[in-house]
């Protein structure tokens, strides 16, 4: 009971992760929450059956699973990266100047709009993503372990790993944590401010429709309404591992994860949404800056 | 002639920090910009830098016009500085703020960086041993590894002048460099600037503490309620009678 607890909590805490991932990178640059960071998520799930679809259809599905399944999330990924890209210079890049409670209505009029348009173009029902991947099962310690789950663990930790190595290494990586600290200053350090949040949105948003097709994979069932609970959760964990700080959204994320299912396997899982949201709520109260964030923010 | 401003003005509102200031700064010279509190010194420094765009006039850059354009392209062009306050990077290491500025300067991408190609750890180590001769030239090598706010009060200072000659500037604007320092680190301080000015670039200067701005500067701008007042050597704005009455006050101050 107890490692298969920690194994479907590993689960869903790696997606919630790579969701918190996009708000505390948008949030440590912008200092925005991105409420239509959700919506990104339940796009790619559905982008996943849409090109799914049409590489089942051209018979691509039947040929090789493996080709047709890695194309189905380069697609959904750019798709969902362009829909990112989009948002932000449509709904926040012309109120960088407003005070900062009309960009976080700007992104729960995003999110409405996302949740309505794909309501009216697929459905208000629920659609099924087609089982694919065959359920091997992995055993040890009374637990079992479905090959999805190791493929959503392992994904979510590469991706991680990756995230990590970009911000830490690359040129791009340094620009946005000098971003992150001094806006003017970066710019004035030749940092084209704009390329970097730009940068930061396709990378947020990449993250997520990666997250929301794995979860379509694993429950297959998506719906319209998907990204809203999984958005609130994505940030709970964001903000439980310190909102700004990318380890801490990763932490939160597995956190989370395991505090959901250990609550949804010892005590009833008709509360599930409720626990995250209790030692959410505990946790700030001791540290209120989160897991990982910093004592006193400057600037 | 490096840089030409004409008839710049600044405007917010009704209020003109910066009122049709116009002047010539000639290559490898020391210019100070000097006038009380409030007389428009860092708002021209900001028209300068791209961080505010000018109501009137324009910013000429080795004959350029580069009015209006953002402060990425200014620094692109040559322009470097620092802040009256200390905006380091705190928590990045001394040898990774100098880095940062190397960006305009250096290119490469995300597979070459997970991949670590050859180009990659090549120019990776060119950036790495260019960041420690900046260091080495402002006298804070030995910190290179330490986060940058770890450094006392007068390094912070000159890890921000080391940062802004990284992006390798033609012109290095520095605001009040001298804020905060004790007599011994302005002196030092001073010399930097002459090393600087040695090395063929040009420095702007806006700073309060007239020992440095009469002992290094080639020629001095005074700015009074946003207005240019004076211009001249040293000498001919320590004996001009309406920089010492709208400025001073008083006439003994020197």
């Amino acid at each position: 009971m107890f490692f298969q607890q920690i194994i479907n909590g590993l689960t869903v805490g790696g997606v919630y992760a790579l969701i918190a991932l996009g708000y505390t990178m948008v949030y440590g640059i912008l200092e925005l929450i991105n409420f239509a960071h959700g919506e990104i998520y339940m796009l790619g799930a559905y982008l996943g059956i849409i090109f799914l679809g049409i590489f089942t259809a051209m018979g691509l599905t039947q040929y090789s699973l493996f080709l047709s399944l890695l194309l189905t999330f380069i697609f959904s990924v750019t798709f969902c990266s362009a829909y990112g890209f989009t948002i932000e210079k449509l709904a926040y890049k012309p109120l960088r100047k407003a005070p900062r409670l009309s960009p976080l209505i700007s992104a729960i009029g995003v999110s409405i709009f996302l949740q309505n348009y794909v309501m009216l173009t697929q459905g208000a029902t629920d659609k099924v993503f087609p089982h694919i991947m065959e359920t091997t099962k992995i055993e040890f310690f009374n637990a079992t372990m479905t090959a999805l789950q190791v493929f959503i663990i392992v994904t979510s930790l590469l991706l991680m790993s990756l995230l990590h190595l970009y911000v830490m290494k690359t040129k791009t990586g340094k620009a946005m944590r000098a971003v992150a600290q001094d806006k003017v200053m970066a710019s004035l350090l030749g940092i084209n401010i704009d390329r970097i949040i730009s940068v930061t949105f396709i990378i947020g948003s990449g993250l997520a429709a990666v997250a929301g097709l794995m979860v379509a994979m694993y429950y297959g069932l998506v719906n319209y309404y998907i990204g809203y609970i999984a958005g609130i959760k994505a940030f709970a964990a964001a903000v439980l591992g310190g909102i700004g700080s990318i380890p801490g959204a990763i932490l939160g994320g597995f956190v989370l994860g395991i505090i959901e299912s250990m609550g949804a396997g010892y005590l009833s899982s008709e509360y599930k949404d409720a626990y995250a949201f209790v030692i959410l709520i505990i946790i700030l109260l001791i540290k209120p800056r989160g897991l990982l964030g910093k004592s006193a923010k400057d600037s | 002639m490096i840089l030409e401003v004409r008839n710049l003005t600044k405007a917010f509102g009704g209020l003109k920090p910066v009122e049709e200031v116009s002047f010539r700064v000639m290559h490898g010279v020391i210019l100070s910009i000097i006038g009380p509190n409030g007389a428009g010194k860092t708002t021209l420094f900001n028209c300068l830098t791209g961080i505010y765009s000018p109501t009137k006039g324009h910013v000429l850059f080795e004959e350029k016009d580069v009015t209006g354009k953002k402060p990425y392209e200014v620094t692109a062009k040559g322009v470097a500085r620092t802040f009256q306050n200390i905006r380091i990077f705190g928590s990045m290491s001394v040898l990774e703020n100098v880095m940062i500025g190397q960006h305009t300067r250096s290119k490469e991408g995300f597979l070459s960086a997970v991949m670590k190609t050859a180009k990659f750890r090549r120019e990776e180590s060119e950036i790495k041993s260019k960041a420690y001769e900046y260091l080495e030239f402002i006298g804070i090598a030995d910190y290179a590894d330490a986060d940058a706010d770890s450094l006392p009060y007068g390094d912070q200072k000159r890890l921000e002048i080391a940062r802004a000659l990284a992006t390798e500037p033609k012109i290095l604007l520095l605001d009040e460099p001298a804020a905060g320092m004790n007599p011994q680190e302005t002196i030092e301080l001073m010399k930097l600037i002459n090393r600087i000015k040695e090395w063929g670039k040009t420095v702007i200067l806006i700073e309060h503490d007239m020992k440095v701005v009469m002992g290094i500067s080639d020629r001095i701008i005074v700015l009074d309620h946003g207005v240019k007042i004076a211009e001249g050597t040293p000498k001919e704005i320590q004996n001009n009678p309406d920089v010492i009455e709208a400025y001073l006050g008083k006439e003994d101050i020197f």
